[in-house]
């Protein structure tokens, strides 16, 4: 996208007409516009989950309560936040791999992975990863063993789904900010392995 | 309703494109569009919903996720008589006169958007679920013209319930402001060969999240 182009200065004329508009009657105020930008840039985003991961990597009991109260656990670390009212942890395991989607919308767990990228909220995500999943991650750079089974979460209602990557091999004695580093938004989703 | 957004399962729509480093906002107007949504009051989540579900299917398409989240929300000032097209166009043409407009500057220190708690979704309810954990269920053939979360593809479809949440706030009412009427949520999983006969892949399965007005008993 050029974000140049004629449609996308009318886009942004008609967007800063309507926020001053707004602004005008006292329903919209642009500090506080501004305040949830900086919020979703700066507060929340994959580093959120890594820490999540991490730390059920390192610790069991942690772990065990991430995987039967997903919630709960999240906000022992602080993480409660829009579209993460109800989250649900999924743990990948030598012959299962788990992948979220949101077939109807782009719902995604906010708190912990930030804003969703374009390829999740895209059509060609949306319509294949239920029906071709195996397909959609091997072209996404993640090829399966035909042994391993594909858990799709297509996120239907209001639980948010995060996955639990399988600790890499060779990580021990690693502390939870170096385990944190290790682990990719894509594999939070389900679309990388790391 | 059946509509352009339900896509589970469709056919056509090519690669799965990633873009490298991707910024949160690409565009200035997107982040806009995202914060006026996130602090106009009165916000129901499942009317938003709908309300993008509503647009016209090509614009759906046609828009991206931000151009269909400015396009519903100015649906709804319209509809709620907030502001008019012709005030908008008003607007932009007073805009257009001035050369630049002024941004708004940044408050550092801006206390003007609070996060607010989170809003759980799970309300108390005098009856017990319907089906339990192991149960096996058949999703009804409910396809309203309202909202609905029962996505097309698992309609009429064989599962196993997984797992059983407690009563939640019932879209298909609450989008159309007939109240919460809150219904058992569950986890229901489901064989990719029930759900996409012999195209399935090979050791699959989709759950969806279900309320229990979308299930019966197999």
């Amino acid at each position: 996208m050029s974000g140049h182009d004629h449609d996308e200065d009318a886009i942004a004329l008609r967007v800063e007409a309507l926020e001053s508009l707004l602004a005008e009657k006292g329903l919209v105020d642009p500090a506080a516009v501004d305040e949830v930008i900086r919020h979703y840039e700066e507060d929340v985003g994959p580093m959120n989950g890594a820490r999540v991961v991490a730390r059920a990597w390192l610790d069991p009991a942690y772990k065990a309560r991430l995987l039967a109260d997903g919630t709960a656990a999240v906000a022992e670390l602080g993480y409660a936040g829009r579209e993460g009212a109800h989250v649900r942890v999924v743990e990948n395991q030598p012959g299962v791999h788990n992948v979220v989607v949101c077939s109807l919308c782009s719902c995604y767990p906010w708190s912990l992975l930030g804003l969703p990228p374009s390829w999740y909220k895209s059509p060609a995500y949306r319509s294949r990863v239920v029906r071709e999943p195996r397909a959609v991650l091997a072209e996404m750079g993640l090829d399966l063993s035909p042994s391993v089974e594909i858990r799709v979460w297509d996120s239907s209602a209001e639980v948010r789904y995060l996955v639990l990557p399988e600790r890499p091999p060779g990580t021990d004695g690693l502390s939870e900010e170096e385990l944190a580093a290790l682990v990719s938004r894509d594999a939070m989703i389900g679309v990388a392995r790391g | 309703m059946n509509g352009i957004h339900d896509m589970g399962g469709l056919h056509g729509f090519g690669r799965v494109e990633v873009e490298a480093n991707e910024p949160v906002f690409h565009t200035r107007w997107e982040a806009r569009v995202f914060g006026m949504v996130q602090s106009l009051p009165g916000g129901n989540i499942d009317a938003g919903r709908h309300s993008l579900e509503r647009l016209d299917p090509v614009a759906y398409l046609r828009n991206g996720y931000y151009g269909r989240w400015l396009a519903a929300m100015e649906r709804s000032l319209i509809a709620f008589g907030v502001v008019t097209e012709d005030d908008i166009r008003a607007r932009m043409r007073g805009r257009r006169r001035r050369s630049k407009a002024i941004r708004p500057v940044r408050n550092e220190s801006s206390t003007a958007w609070q996060r607010e708690p989170v809003a759980s979704y799970a309300r108390q309810v005098d009856r017990p679920p319907l089906f339990r954990g192991g149960q096996a269920v058949r999703t009804r053939n409910h396809q309203p013209a309202g909202h609905t979360r029962l996505p097309a593809y698992a309609r009429c479809r064989r599962g196993t319930i997984v797992s059983v949440h407690p009563a939640m706030v019932y879209p298909d009412d609450h989008a159309h402001g007939r109240g919460e009427n809150p219904q058992y949520l569950y986890t229901v999983r489901f064989d990719g060969r029930e759900l996409w006969g012999g195209s399935a892949e090979p050791s699959t399965v989709v759950h969806l999240d279900l309320f229990e007005p979308y299930l019966e008993p197999a």
